[in-house]
């Protein structure tokens, strides 16, 4: 048997067929019986197997940690942002609202809260929008706009976008109407009652109908929608039965 | 004498009896070593072949505005990194304040600072100015394509690293432009929404947005610059410089005799 191999290994048989799977007949130098890769080339593919599996063990998870934000869910909750009596239909409120915990005035927004006016505030109504709370960002491209009273506009700082009283666009390059915030004031006997909570916040279109949070600069108008897709996890509305309460003052109350 | 290659040799005879002056003991001290390592690495060969180039007839100043380039890089690269030894990628104040402590309190700090700030403008401007110089002259056609090509990618790179850097100091401008800056990726057809949440690590400005600024400005970008300059300028050496479009042609056979003479 061993002087059959080193007998083959020697010699180089004739090529019989060169279309054969078999490295034998197609001639190959120290071909075996039976054998369909020839030695070398099974060791260059295993180096480079080998060498491809190492890499991908550390550039695949550090491509997920990169990227991994881009799937991860924003966690949203409600906010006590005042009482009922706090808002009044033709002036804004300015209350200062936490997005992200933790980083200090960097995760802060400002939202304008005003109540529900039914003469001007003609889109659907219903529990979530008996206080309009438009956020600040300005869809341009995300500055922070100013509610400027003798004019009744909002005022972007940074290229002159300009929004009425409804957060439509009256001016300037914004791309949509400004974003606005959940907003909900439990009725009595149900938990929270006299709070008004302020919840995520979501996008509309120029008829100011709701689309999941977006970035500025995406119109929602037409093939906007579309162009400019949703994130891959969007949060949902926080559950209503579990609304946050107010720490109890000491000596007030129970 | 080490780069002409003559390692090794010994001192003249005739100069063997009369002591060496210290000038000549520390000169052969130091080629001694040099030559120590140039006999194993071989380096002296691909040193020449890089600086020792023909170059054509007529080239003029305009012709440095790569290698001005390649200093701003490597100004950059030195004081990021001795202010990287200052710096504290801290949303809730830290950043700030090291920048503050770095202008205000470490000596040359505010030297060291402001030469990386600069040096970031400068960097931008010689670029253009030499990607212009390129364009003009004709200098990016056959057989120089892809050192064209690899140059545009390392001017990406430069505008990323302009876009990276200029959150670090955390102020109310450099937070605003960088919420401008990455809303104007969004506005990419499809893929725009994605890049801003890759950008900033979510939807929203968040806890590790800037350590993720950070961390591309100073590692992911600069590795990657550092490389592409190796490569740009391996294709230079390699393809040699172009003449300037005003020098008239010379017909090949004037050119060979001249060298051969």
């Amino acid at each position: 048997m061993t002087s059959q191999v080193s007998k083959k290994l020697q010699m180089a048989p004739e090529p019989t067929d060169k279309s054969s799977k078999y490295t034998l007949d197609r001639g190959m130098p120290g071909a075996f019986e039976g054998e369909t890769v020839t030695r070398r080339r099974f060791m260059t593919g295993v180096v480079h197997g080998a060498g491809g599996m190492a890499a991908a063990a550390f550039g695949l998870p550090a491509l997920g940690f990169a990227i991994g934000p881009i799937f991860q869910r924003q966690p949203w909750s409600w906010q006590i942002i005042g009482h009922p009596d706090d808002f009044v239909e033709t002036v804004f409120s300015t209350k200062v609202i936490t997005m992200v915990e933790g980083i200090g005035d960097a995760g802060k927004t400002i939202a304008y809260v005003r109540k529900r006016d039914p003469a001007i505030d003609t889109e659907p109504h219903d529990k979530y929008n008996n206080y309009i709370a438009l956020w600040n960002r300005c869809m341009h491209l995300g500055c922070p706009v100013r509610y400027v009273e003798a004019a009744e506009r909002f005022i972007c700082p940074c290229h002159g976008g300009i929004y009425n009283f409804r957060g439509e666009v009256a001016g300037g390059p914004p791309v949509r109407p400004l974003d606005r915030f959940y907003t909900y004031a439990p009725p009595p006997g149900e938990r929270g009652h006299g709070y008004v909570y302020i919840g995520p916040p979501y996008a509309v279109n120029s008829e100011l109908k709701r689309f999941s949070p977006r970035d500025p600069a995406e119109p929602l108008d037409g093939i906007g929608q579309y162009v400019y897709p949703p994130r891959f996890d969007t949060p949902t509305l926080p559950s209503l039965k579990d609304l946050p309460l107010p720490p109890a003052v000491p000596g007030v109350g129970s | 004498m080490a780069l002409t290659g003559s390692r090794g040799s010994a001192p003249p005879p005739s100069r063997e009896a009369e002591p060496m002056t210290k000038t000549e003991l520390a000169t052969e001290a130091s080629l001694t070593v040099v030559d120590w390592i140039d006999e194993r690495a071989q380096l002296s060969q691909g040193l020449r072949w890089m600086m020792f180039r023909k170059v054509p007839k007529g080239i003029n100043w305009a012709y440095t505005l790569g290698s001005a380039t390649m200093i701003a890089f490597l100004n950059q690269a030195v004081t990021g990194v001795f202010l990287a030894m200052y710096y504290r990628p801290s949303v809730t104040g830290g950043a700030y304040a090291s920048i503050r402590y770095i202008n205000d309190d470490v000596p040359l700090g505010q030297f060291v600072h402001g030469m990386h700030k600069w040096g970031a403008s400068v960097m931008i401007v010689l670029i253009f100015l030499h990607m212009g110089r390129v364009f003009f002259f004709g200098a990016y056609k056959y057989p120089r394509e892809l050192t064209w090509i690899i140059g545009v990618v390392l001017l990406i790179l430069t505008l990323v690293m302009g876009f990276t850097g200029y959150l670090l100091p955390f102020d109310q401008r450099s937070y605003w432009a960088t919420i401008v800056g990455v809303n104007i990726n969004n506005t990419a057809p499809f893929i725009g929404p994605y890049l801003g949440d890759f950008l900033r690590a979510g939807p929203e400005f968040g806890a590790t947005t800037l350590s993720r600024f950070y961390a591309i400005h100073m590692m992911l970008v600069p590795g990657l610059m550092a490389a592409l300059i190796g490569l740009h300028l391996y294709l230079v050496a390699k393809l040699g410089i172009s003449a300037p479009p005003w020098l008239k042609a010379q017909e090949p056979e004037v050119a060979i005799e001249k060298v051969e003479v």
